[in-house]
């Protein structure tokens, strides 16, 4: 993937195909400990324990068209070119956690690219919540859909 | 930032295409959003989708987007859905191929036929000419 961007896009389609209601984006651009943090956090249906360990094996998968999965396998093969770590957390029926740490200034991470496209095309499911909230160095954008629907 | 009264029009207006989707009498404009949708540049081709049936005002249509169609090397894939027809897919979708198909098909009924997918002796091609040799 070009952009970090699309690999948030990647894995909130993820969460929209595990069934979630609500899902968090969460991202903390912090120049001064020099970390890029991205975690995507849902209510979906969960990964079972025994997926889990490997869920980031390029041929683990729940899908049925394919036995490839390459979504979580970029994404990690992305953090660990960035002298990072991506970590999935999971309880099955309570929902599931993805968090990406990258070095905010290694020459591999790829630009954020045009996140507010990804925000946008995510606002496409109106059944699904989203709350995003973006932190460059203490600055703070925040929207939650929930609060827009309260209108 | 929009005022109440502006959130609460474009609350309607959603509301009225929400409530069209139930009867299924709507064309419906499908992307492919997996991975390889993703990576091959499904993201501004969904983008200049939403942007034309704007402009173009068509209120009859919904545009979605889905998982892996099953056919990652023509990614991005764009499927059209109108009431009464075949579905059309058409496939290695960009902005502007996008924009013109919610223009000449999803507008005046006209299928951009050299964008679409085409099955030769079995393989999967999108070569138009292909075919017409």
């Amino acid at each position: 993937m070009r952009e970090i961007s699309l690999h948030i896009m990647d894995i909130v389609e993820n969460s929209i195909n595990a069934d979630a209601t609500l899902i968090e984006i969460e991202i903390k651009e912090n120049i001064n400990d020099n970390l890029l943090t991205v975690k995507i956090k849902d209510n979906g249906k969960g990964i079972p324990k025994d997926m889990l360990q490997s869920i980031t094996d390029p041929f683990v998968t729940s899908r049925t068209t394919r036995k490839v999965g390459l979504g979580l396998s970029l994404f990690e093969a992305t953090c660990r070119a960035c002298n990072g770590f991506l970590k999935v957390s999971s309880e099955v029926s309570k929902g599931t956690e993805v968090v990406a740490v990258m070095q905010h200034d290694h020459i591999d991470r790829p630009p954020m690219g045009r996140i507010e496209e990804t925000i946008v095309s995510c606002l496409l499911n109106p059944k699904i919540d989203f709350v995003y909230t973006h932190n460059i160095n203490g600055k703070l954008f925040s929207i939650d859909t929930r609060e827009i629907k309260k209108f | 930032m929009k005022t109440l009264k502006e959130l609460e029009e474009i609350r309607q207006r959603t509301l009225d295409r929400v409530n069209q989707r139930k009867d299924r009498t709507t064309t419906r404009i499908v992307v492919g959003m997996a991975t390889c949708g993703i990576a091959a540049g499904a993201r501004p081709v969904l983008l200049a989708i939403m942007e034309e049936v704007e402009k173009l005002g068509l209120t009859d249509v919904t545009v979605a987007q889905t998982g892996c169609i099953g056919l990652c090397k023509v990614e991005p894939i764009v499927e059209v859905f109108k009431p009464g027809e075949e579905k059309v897919t058409y496939v290695k979708m960009d902005a502007e191929k996008a924009r013109r198909i919610v223009r000449e098909h999803v507008k005046e009924g006209k299928v951009v036929e050299e964008y679409t997918l085409h099955v030769v002796q079995g393989k999967i091609l999108n070569d138009f000419k292909a075919e017409n040799e």
